[in-house]
């Protein structure tokens, strides 16, 4: 709480298009180590991200916005079984951790990245949303970027937003 | 080889069963594995005694990781026990923060059940 109140008078970091690969990265990364796969990146990927399970974490400090993840129910609870076994496959609880999870690692991964950000950006502990029809939109002025991957025929979307 | 009892301290059930996974498959013989969702929840398990290790996230709801670590200080049944902080940022302060209070080792997420081993194995007295 303290360094995000210190943090409000000062400028918040611009949107780096090179945070595009790190982001990448960090989630092929978390997904290799955690999971054992490795996701395929989409170049160009259309439309709205879209799925019925969404993980958000909070950056409060030098970046201000939130790292999204959102996938399939489906899509979660294989995520789920590739992590903890094939039992947790059938725990919507367990889904919904996963996806918090993820997204939690991956928002860090790509924190400790970027160096301006390692020491100077705090993240919240992971909030997931269940539903299929909503979207996000962020507080103007902000800015970000979704990158899309998919494994196992699916997609799986990663937005980083962030207030400027 | 040694016979364990671990704490593991995590707001996520997922990342309890993965830490869990992670140190059985590193070679750990665990004979009871007991589980906290925060630090005020860890403290209770704390004071019942008789843990090897204590694995915990730095950022949880209620009471983090590290006021958790600070807390062990007052309590005798802590004493001797090695705390490994396992946390997401990449901050070095707070890993720095968590050595200073006492912490013996961390762990960064993701890992690799290699890494696990490489960190927990030494704190242990145990040849993996």
């Amino acid at each position: 709480m303290r360094i995000m109140a210190n943090q409000r008078s000062q400028s918040f970091l611009p949107l780096d298009p090179a945070w595009k690969s790190l982001l990448e990265c960090a989630m092929v990364e978390v997904f290799e180590m955690m999971a054992g796969v490795r996701p395929e990146v989409i170049g160009s990927p259309e439309g709205e991200p879209r799925g019925e399970q969404m993980a958000m974490v909070g950056m409060a400090g030098a970046l201000c916005g939130m790292t999204t993840f959102r996938c399939s129910k489906a899509m979660a609870s294989k995520l789920a079984s590739l992590m903890l076994g094939e039992e947790a496959a059938s725990s919507p609880s367990s889904a919904r951790d996963a996806v918090g999870e993820l997204c939690n690692m991956i928002a860090g991964n790509f924190k400790s990245k970027v160096s301006s950000l390692a020491n100077h950006c705090m993240l919240s502990v992971p909030t997931v949303i269940t539903g299929d029809d909503y979207s996000i939109s962020a507080v103007d002025p902000s800015e970000g970027f979704t990158i899309a991957m998919t494994l196992h025929s699916e997609i799986i979307w990663v937005t980083l937003i962030t207030h400027v | 080889m040694k016979k364990l009892k671990v704490l593991i301290v995590d707001d996520s059930s997922v990342m309890r069963k993965i830490i869990e996974r992670a140190l059985r498959q590193a070679g750990l013989d665990l004979t009871e594995v007991l589980e906290a969702s925060n630090g005020a929840e860890a403290l209770v398990e704390v004071q019942k005694g008789s843990l090897d290790m204590i694995l915990s996230d730095i950022n949880m709801p209620v009471m983090d990781g590290l006021e958790f670590l600070k807390s062990l200080a007052g309590i005798d049944s802590a004493k001797g026990v090695p705390v490994v902080m396992i946390t997401t940022e990449g901050s070095e302060a707070r890993v720095v923060e968590a050595l200073s209070a006492g912490a013996k080792g961390y762990l960064r997420k993701p890992f690799t059940p290699d890494q696990v081993k490489e960190r927990v194995a030494p704190l242990l007295g145990v040849n993996l």
